[in-house]
This record gives structure tokens, C-alpha cells and sequence, in this order.
């Protein structure tokens, strides 16, 4: 079966400083996301962690165009989305939806919950009558857990959990195959997220979606994703299917960010034990030469100044010259 | 004697819809040196719980009942008076460390204020006791960064500045409502790693406010678990993770993924938080718990069960564990 989603060398820069802005000024960018590359299969999860800054939220507005991308985005084998101009590319955004993480900001204040559900089929599938978008309008709000009398409320009348409802309902009413979740449940609370988690994953098994789950909490990835990659200063560093990720993490950048995760079980906490990371997040407009991660790493050595490590391996890629199993020393 | 005594504690803020009830009968004290954890989702009241004590809260919000503070009651007492005890034996850090920092004021500036203002030092010795704080909590070349401005800072940094701040006047108390929250996880378990230090080497009371079962669980001996307002359930930390006896800490403690854990299991809680401005009558968990019955519908007392523990359920612990 070939990839829904097949992603190669994928760049996004961002222009600070453009050239002419001052007689001296020199072009200078921001790599926010630099050679990315991955295959998604329909129906499966690629969950997306990474600190704030990681470029894992530029990934995904990269992928659909919201920010400027070059590299290659492959859907079904067929068609690149980046050489699309926005009219042609105009038919497959209905195709792939996209979930955010502040369930208010991005709902229209001024919309009802109806009309901002149906907002994309109006837009995306014109030639549905009016009574049809309601029945579908209906059917989506029985399907995320919302009321049929909720239809004329406003946002603002509605908790974070049921906001976070309503925008995955405006994301799968046009029937997308890939739905591309930023940070969903990390503005919810903790009793709320595992109903928005246990949602997403029953609508995906139902409807067979392709998911891309973005999020800081590596636990709530771990519940959801199939397969994982870890970024670091907008580099893969490791992308594994997600047992091997985090049983058998490779790189040392996944194993300190795995090790600070906190337990709730203070037995397994207190005994747990850190892997130190020196430093502060290294620059994005001045990235260190050869491996991004150096800075920070436990393992770094002379040649990791040099040269740039590229993800290798099969399914468990790791981007350093250096992988392995975390060793006795490196744990504080 | 404790040295915060809280007792009977309600916080009601009126609104235009109404009187919100958002800390009711709150009840708990911390002794020296320990470490409490306050642990509740969003509108559970810890918040407030921690501004009431600081007299922070926003002008249209009443208490009733006693915050007693070294044996001196603090719930309408005098601000000089709420001012000296804030300058000199209670500190607190917030969520979001970049808007508690004055962004127009130097590091420096900020710092020694603290100290000429309340123990009468001169600058330069403000100076060098702000940057000796800077060097306790870890931030490397304190003596030069010290003149910088706070967004020259990184989140984590800039915590860590919060920190230093809080800790000049060597407080007897330190309240650190969701410390960690706006921060990563790898900066995150930096500052719990310095928290307990800084907590050991000064020896405070520290009262951690978070939604964060697992920071608790790392740091905490103890734990109170608001919902709606109310304690739910409070007692020493690893007893309370082990066996949890209150049907929300069960399913609170059921809700959160554990990375160490091979599917990572999360069960949700059905239903939504209370509408404070319209609490369910008797217990606030009712509408949303598994064991509930009729005799809900009157909220029981947090009644003691077993050594130092607490839970304020109608169901009995055997029937909430089995």
C-alpha cells in the first residue's frame, strides 16, 4: 500500500531580516524546520514531540501551505502539495484538517456552534443542499459527544473540552482522510484530555483516519501514536515505531527527554533517574555547525562539530554519530 | 503549632450573575520545613486558596473563616501588616514567570529593590546578596547576566529569577502555584530538581500548587486533592498514590498516562468540570462519579480514616477500592 503522506526533505525558512530593509542589511533566516522526512500510512498516528521551539507546529503549517515550504509533500503517491497554487491545492484541503491547541481562540466568536460546524462544507462541498449540511451538521455533533440543542450557543458559552469538540467536528464534517492535531489537549484538563484522547482514537478507527498528533506531553503521545519522532531545533533526531522509541530510545536527546518526564507514582518518581542536559536551547537564527543537539548532549565529541548526523537505520531512524542505549554515567 | 493554619476557609467572589463559591470550607495547615502539595484542575479553588493567604484576592471576592500564620490571623489584617509578613516570611511564584518579571526593570534593579526596601541594605550589598541568590539557583555567569532585562532571559531562566527573587528575604513559607507549567519538560524537571534542593538548604515550607500528578508525586509529602472548591481527599503522599480512597483521585489518578507504562492507559472522567457560579447540590463530584447514590446530594465532612489521612466521601474507603 503506498503512503497517504510521503514527505521529503522538507524546509521551512522564515526571512528575518530581508535585504534592502537598511543599504547594509543582509538576508537573514530562521531554519524552522530543515530536511524532514517521513511516510504516513492511512489510518496510522505519527506523533510529533519536541520542545517549544522544536519546529514541530511549523511542520505541520508547512505540510498545508499555511507557512512557506520547499521540499517535496507527496499525497497518495500522486500529487505534491508544494508545487500546488493555492486554487489547485484548494480541492485536497478538504482532505487533510487540522485541530489546534486553544479550543476558543480558534473558534469564530461571532459563529454559532452550527455554523461553524458547517462552515467547511459550505465551503469545500457547495453542491450540498441546506437541509442535507444540517442533517450531516447534526450527525457530526451526535458523533464528538455534543447536544442537539447546544447548535445556536456561542463558543464562549462552552467549556474548553466542548470547544476542543467542536473543532474536531468542524475538522472531520468534510470528511478529511488526514487530521492534523496541534498540541489538542494541552490546554485541557486533565480529567478532559482523556475524553478528547479517547475520542480522537475512536473516530479514527471509525472513520480510518491518518493522524499527525502534535504535542509536548510525551505521555499523551505514547497513548495515541503508532510511530514517533522526536525533533530538535527543526531536525529529526529519532523517529521510531513507538515501542522502540520508548523501550530502546537511540539518541541521547529522546533519552533525557524521556527521563524528565514525571511519573505520578512518587515510588517509580523518587527512583527515577534524570539524564542532565548542559545548557540552554541553542539559537535557531544561529544554529551550532554539525549536530544541533551538541550543546546540550552528554555524549558530544570533537567529530559531532563536523559533521551533520542524518536520521539512519530501517523503521528506528536516529540522526547521531554516537547512538545507542543510555549508559551507566550519563544518568545524574 | 502549625505555621499556616487554615481553617474553615471560603472564598465567594460576587458577580453580576451571582455569587461564585469558589473555595468552600477549606481546611489545612503545613508545618515547617514540610512540603504540600495542592493538586485540582482548573476552578478548584487552589488558586484562590493560595490568594487568600496572600491577600491577593481580586476586589470582589470575600473570605470567611481563619488563615492563621505563625499564630497571627491574616484574613483582614491591616496591609501594613499583610505587607511585612509578604516582604519578610511568606513569598510566592507564579505560573508564568515572563508578566510577574517587570519587563522595563534590569534583573538587578528588580532584585536589589527587594532588599533595600525591606531589610534596609545598601545597594551594594543588595547587590552582591542578589547576585550570591542568582548563583544558588544555578544561573551561570550570575554576575554579568544580573544586568540584563527579563526578556534576555529563556522561560526557564527566567523561573529561575522568580526563585531567586522569592528566596532574598529567606522566607519561612514559600507558595509556588503551577511553578512549571508554562515550562518544558527537560526545564521543568531542572526547576523541581532546584525547588527541593533550595527547599532542603533553607529549610521552608513549600506549598506546591500544580495539576501535575507526577510533579507532586516527585516533590510533595504531602497532598490535598480539591474539586469544586471542596477537599476531596488529603494525606501523605505515597499512601494517598497507592490507594486512593476518594472516587475523583481514583479517576484522577486513572486519567493521566504514565510513560512508563506500555499502552500509556488513560480512562476519562465522563462529563464536565462544575459550573462554579452553579455548583451541584451536596457533593461537586456527584454528577460525574461512578459510586454516587442519593445521599450525595449532602456533602459529607472531610472525616479522618487512617493515620493522618482524610477524605470526604459517603461511600466507605472499601466499597471506593475494591
Amino acid at each position: 500500500m503506498s503512503p497517504l503522506l510521503s514527505v521529503r526533505d522538507l524546509d521551512v525558512k522564515f526571512q528575518i531580516t530581508r535585504p534592502g530593509d537598511m543599504p547594509w542589511t543582509r538576508p537573514r533566516y530562521l531554519h524552522a524546520v530543515n530536511g524532514v522526512d517521513f511516510d504516513l500510512e492511512p489510518g496510522k498516528t505519527l506523533g510529533v514531540v519536541g520542545e517549544s521551539g522544536c519546529g514541530k507546529s511549523t511542520l505541520a503549517r508547512g505540510l498545508i501551505q499555511m507557512v512557506p515550504a520547499t521540499g517535496q509533500v507527496l499525497w497518495r503517491g500522486e500529487t505534491d502539495l508544494l508545487s500546488l497554487s493555492p486554487r489547485r491545492m484548494k480541492p485536497f484541503r478538504s482532505e487533510i484538517q487540522m485541530v489546534f491547541q486553544d479550543p476558543l481562540a480558534s473558534l469564530n466568536p461571532r459563529m454559532t456552534l452550527g455554523r461553524i460546524i458547517a462552515e467547511p462544507l459550505a465551503t469545500h462541498r457547495p453542491d450540498i443542499s441546506a437541509s442535507e449540511r444540517r442533517r450531516r451538521v447534526a450527525g457530526m455533533m451526535e458523533r464528538v459527544g455534543l447536544l442537539p440543542q447546544m447548535i445556536n450557543r456561542y463558543p464562549h458559552e462552552f467549556s474548553g473540552g466542548q470547544c476542543q469538540r467542536i473543532g474536531i467536528a468542524r475538522a472531520l464534517i468534510a470528511e478529511p482522510k488526514l487530521l492534523i492535531c496541534d498540541e489538542p489537549v494541552s490546554a485541557l484538563d486533565v480529567s478532559i484530555q482523556a475524553q478528547v484522547v479517547e475520542l480522537l482514537k475512536e473516530l479514527q478507527r471509525d472513520l480510518g483516519l491518518a493522524m499527525i498528533f502534535i504535542a509536548h506531553d510525551l505521555s499523551v503521545v505514547k497513548n495515541i501514536s503508532d510511530e514517533v519522532m522526536v525533533l530538535f531545533l527543526g531536525r529529526i533526531m529519532e523517529k521510531a515505531p513507538k515501542a522502540q522509541l520508548y523501550d530502546n530510545p537511540q539518541h541521547p536527546y529522546t533519552q533525557a527527554l524521556l527521563s524528565a518526564v514525571p511519573i505520578p507514582d512518587p515510588v517509580a518518581e523518587r527512583a527515577k533517574r534524570i539524564v542532565p542536559m548542559t545548557g540552554d536551547m541553542p539559537s535557531p537564527m544561529n544554529p551550532p555547525s554539525g549536530c544541533v543537539f551538541r550543546g546540550r548532549c552528554p555524549r558530544a565529541q570533537e567529530d559531532c562539530a563536523r559533521i551533520v548526523p542524518q536520521p539512519e537505520g530501517g523503521v528506528h531512524r536516529v540522526a547521531c554519530l554516537h547512538p545507542g542505549p543510555l549508559q551507566a554515567g550519563e544518568v545524574a | 503549632m502549625s505555621l499556616l493554619q487554615i481553617e474553615n476557609l471560603s472564598v465567594t467572589f460576587d458577580g453580576d450573575d451571582g455569587p461564585v463559591h469558589a473555595v468552600n470550607d477549606l481546611s489545612l495547615a503545613i508545618d515547617r520545613g514540610e512540603t504540600l502539595g495542592i493538586v485540582g484542575e482548573s476552578g478548584s479553588g487552589k488558586s484562590q486558596t493560595a490568594f487568600s493567604v496572600m491577600g491577593l484576592l481580586a476586589p470582589n471576592g470575600r473570605t470567611e473563616g481563619s488563615v492563621r500564620f505563625d499564630g497571627q490571623e491574616l484574613l483582614g489584617a491591616e496591609p501594613k501588616l499583610l505587607n511585612r509578613i509578604r516582604a519578610e516570611r511568606i513569598a510566592m511564584i507564579f505560573q508564568d514567570p515572563m508578566t510577574s518579571l517587570n519587563p522595563y526593570m534590569r534583573i538587578s534593579k528588580q532584585m536589589t529593590e527587594v532588599l533595600t526596601l525591606h531589610q534596609g541594605m545598601s545597594k551594594r550589598a543588595a547587590l552582591a546578596e542578589s547576585v550570591r541568590m542568582l548563583d544558588a539557583v544555578k544561573i551561570p555567569a550570575a554576575k554579568e547576566r544580573i544586568r540584563l532585562f527579563p526578556h534576555e532571559f529563556s522561560g526557564g531562566m527566567r523561573q529561575r529569577v522568580m526563585i531567586a527573587m522569592s528566596l532574598l528575604c529567606k522566607p519561612d513559607l514559600l507558595i509556588a502555584d503551577e511553578p512549571t507549567t508554562a515550562l518544558d519538560v527537560t526545564v521543568q524537571a531542572q526547576i523541581m530538581d532546584l525547588l527541593g534542593d533550595l527547599q532542603q538548604d533553607f529549610g521552608m515550607a513549600t506549598i506546591l500548587i500544580t495539576h501535575d500528578l507526577g510533579v507532586v508525586a516527585g516533590f510533595c509529602e504531602r497532598v490535598l486533592v480539591l474539586y469544586g472548591g471542596r477537599v476531596m481527599e488529603q494525606g501523605p503522599t505515597e499512601p494517598l498514590f497507592a490507594e486512593p480512597t476518594h472516587p475523583y483521585t481514583r479517576g484522577l489518578l486513572d486519567a493521566v498516562p504514565r510513560v512508563d507504562d506500555a499502552d500509556a492507559a488513560m480512562k476519562a472522567i465522563p462529563g464536565n468540570p462544575p459550573n462554579m457560579a452553579a455548583p451541584p447540590e451536596g457533593c461537586p463530584f456527584r454528577p460525574r462519579c461512578g459510586f454516587a447514590g442519593e445521599d450525595c446530594r449532602v456533602m459529607p465532612p472531610l472525616a479522618p480514616f487512617a493515620q493522618s489521612r482524610a477524605r470526604a466521601c459517603q461511600r466507605p474507603v472499601a466499597e471506593v477500592t475494591a
